[in-house]
């Protein structure tokens, strides 16, 4: 073969593994840790980057301290620009019945954020990022609760898979754990004659893999649907620590599975109030969340970064 | 109220209705099977996937429990049946082996996962 020949086919050779190289490290998205997958829980951020969207989220809130009850139908959008770094932007309609007042109806504020993956290690199906997000001023209507000021919340997400555990513990494998701890900052310390605390937020999810179960551990023979469901319980807690409203911790516990197919993925939660201050009754919420990434792997399922 | 549930909806269904799409390769069954005990040595391992793969990057080894390799060669995907992925074996002693695959699905999505089984003395 002529030297100029060879060199070219070894150009065009390298050319083609650096693509697919590179296609390969872009396509391991939306919560893989090694031999782990995460789903995207509801009401816990979720621990990595990714491309997905969330449409809708049906949510029927318990009835709130004060007699009024509250349905939600919100969209969030997670788009990446580069492999480890995204962006989030997300709002909810929302539709509110007060006792002795009239029904409310708009759009809450509108969230965004920027998030960075800081780690993902394979053999011990771990993974965290940090993110900024900010739900912004005068974006919805005040009559549901949209807020006139903006609140800037730096957050921490972290998630463990628990397969790395010992052989003597099988059945523990497919447990996985996820959690996020955030602060809320308000840059308003007064809002419509009312104090505005800065406050702490907490929550965490705690699921148990049928896939990995049936993946990884035991194939137990459980056919669709539930060969790919997830049970999860999930918590969270905000906590105002200044401003008169220390020790009014509110949260919710939200037992409920998660489906995860190969598009997209449907969660059903119960919402029950920890304590009076955070409503009375049962509440519930419904999604439905799509992986960008395997729907559109060759456009917007693909970091920004990578468009041209 | 409605438009937006309209909107919504609508959104979700020409998301969903996308036509092309493929996705990440997850195992769907096994023979011999996830954490089984078979009474003889298989002369293969034998794994089924949820997508189809991609030949030139899709792996799987079979260790003995002193991390020996028992395979004997390459994994080979079905030509028929492209989400199927076979591994040859040595002959088996009794014991416990590990199977650790490596897919790459053919839009490049990449998973793994490991599994054992155990041959009955």
């Amino acid at each position: 073969m002529h030297p100029i020949l060879y060199d070219w086919r070894c150009a065009q050779f390298a050319l083609a593994a650096a693509l697919t190289i590179t296609q390969t490290d872009h396509a391991l998205a939306h919560g893989f840790a090694g031999d782990r997958f995460f789903p995207a829980t509801i009401l816990t951020d979720d621990p990595f980057v990714a491309d997905e969207i969330s449409l809708p989220t049906f949510t029927l809130d318990p009835t709130a301290s004060d007699g009024s009850r509250e349905f939600g139908l919100g969209a969030d959008l997670s788009q990446l620009i580069t492999p480890n770094w995204d962006f989030t932007i997300g709002s909810q309609w929302q539709h509110i019945r007060s006792p002795g007042l009239p029904t409310v109806t708009g759009w809450g504020g509108l969230t965004t954020g920027t998030q960075y993956q800081l780690f993902i290690n394979a053999p011990h199906e771990a993974m965290a990022l940090a993110a900024l997000d900010v739900t912004w001023a005068n974006t919805g209507n005040p009559a549901v609760g949209a807020p006139d000021f903006t609140t800037l919340s730096p957050t921490f997400d972290f998630g463990k898979g628990f397969g790395d555990l010992p052989d003597s513990l099988p059945w523990l494998r497919p447990f996985a754990l996820t959690g996020n701890l955030s602060l809320n900052f308000p840059t308003k310390t007064q809002s419509m004659g009312a104090q505005i605390p800065n406050s702490l937020f907490y929550g965490f999810a705690i699921q148990y893999s049928i896939p990995y179960l049936q993946g990884e551990v035991r194939d137990i023979g459980l056919g669709p649907p539930f060969n790919r469901m997830i049970p999860l319980v999930e918590f969270a807690l905000t906590s105002p620590f200044n401003r008169g409203y220390s020790g009014t911790t509110t949260g919710t516990v939200q037992p409920g599975f998660i489906w995860a197919g190969q598009y997209f993925q449907v969660g059903a939660e119960m919402i029950i109030p920890t304590n009076s201050l955070s409503g009375h009754g049962i509440g519930g919420v419904v999604q439905l969340h799509f992986y960008l990434d395997d729907l559109f792997p060759r456009s917007i399922g693909r970091p920004i970064s990578e468009w041209w | 109220m409605r438009k937006i549930l309209v909107v919504l909806v609508a959104g979700a269904v020409a998301i969903a209705a996308t036509p092309s799409a493929r996705a990440h390769a997850f195992l769907d069954h096994a023979s011999p099977g996830v954490g089984s005990t078979v009474p003889t040595a298989p002369e293969a391992v034998t794994m089924w996937f949820t997508q189809q793969l991609e030949p030139a990057f899709t792996t799987a080894t079979v260790t003995d429990a002193s991390g020996n390799t028992v395979d004997t060669g390459p994994a080979q995907i079905d030509p028929k049946d492209p989400t199927e992925l076979r591994v040859a074996l040595k002959k088996l002693s009794p014991g416990t082996y590990t199977v650790s695959w490596h897919a790459l699905s053919v839009d490049t999505h990449t998973t793994t996962g490991h599994f054992t089984f155990e041959v009955k003395p």
